[in-house]
């Protein structure tokens, strides 16, 4: 049980999108992983992000969500910048 | 401007919450509201502007989480018919991709019997809109571009 991993579909959009120089990808996590722990694990993936981490919403599965939320198999979690419509 | 009815029932239902690539027309905008109870509709119409803090904009590139944008605009519009019981059909229309200065960006016109709360649940759209859909926009000038958000402007 300690060594269940699930896999996330993490997708990135506008200017912490550009940063990385792509819109997606998918990560094996530690089951029990939550929001919070993935945006750290990302930010040592990928340095770039880091002046954006602390600016971000976190949607998962179209729901925003808070970052103790803990993840599951196959969840889609979108990482949002400030947003700007209108 | 008129509102044309459509009749029978095989015609597809009209999306009433939609991001899109293409031109938006406010006139069929509006006749997604078409139905003989209403009295009044309201829009608004967010264009793209020449100037922002005195730059001058080439265009804006607008970026959106599609699937999400469409479920909390459609949230908005629950949210309005729960807040104002009043107001029979809300819509809103996002444009993404590249925008010249003068084109629309977004619609939303909403439907009543009469006008009262029209304006109020109008303003409380627009609001939301800005708050909570996953959109954004980026500035582009002769000498740079920013993606822009009035929720942070400070960010880097």
């Amino acid at each position: 049980m300690r060594n269940k991993r699930i896999r996330v579909h993490v997708r990135f959009f506008a200017a912490p999108r550009e940063a990385l120089g792509m819109g997606e990808i998918e990560i094996e996590l530690p089951a029990g992983t939550t929001v919070g722990e993935l945006i750290g694990r990302l930010t040592e993936m990928y340095p770039v992000l880091q002046p954006y981490t602390r600016f971000l919403s976190v949607a998962v599965n179209r729901a925003y969500v808070g970052i103790q939320t803990e993840l599951r198999d196959g969840d889609e979690v979108a990482c949002l910048p400030p947003v700007g419509g209108g | 401007m008129s509102v044309d009815w459509y009749i029978g029932t095989e015609m597809k239902p009209m999306e009433l919450f939609e991001i899109t690539t293409e031109e938006i027309s406010v006139d069929e905008v509006v006749g997604r509201l078409a139905e003989p109870a209403i009295g009044a509709v309201v829009t608004f119409v967010g264009l793209v502007r020449g100037e922002t803090d005195g730059r001058e904009v080439r265009c804006l590139e607008y970026e959106a989480y599609p699937e999400m944008a469409e479920e909390t605009l459609r949230q908005i519009g629950d949210e309005i018919r729960a807040r104002w019981e009043t107001i029979r059909k809300v819509v809103i229309i996002h444009r993404v991709g590249r925008l010249q200065v003068g084109e629309i960006a977004v619609v939303i016109a909403l439907s009543a019997a009469h006008r009262q709360d029209t304006f109020d649940a109008l303003r409380y759209a627009i609001d939301r809109l800005k708050e909570i859909v996953p959109l954004w926009k980026k500035e582009v000038w002769a000498d740079g571009a920013e993606w822009r958000s009035e929720q942070d402007p400070h960010l880097p």
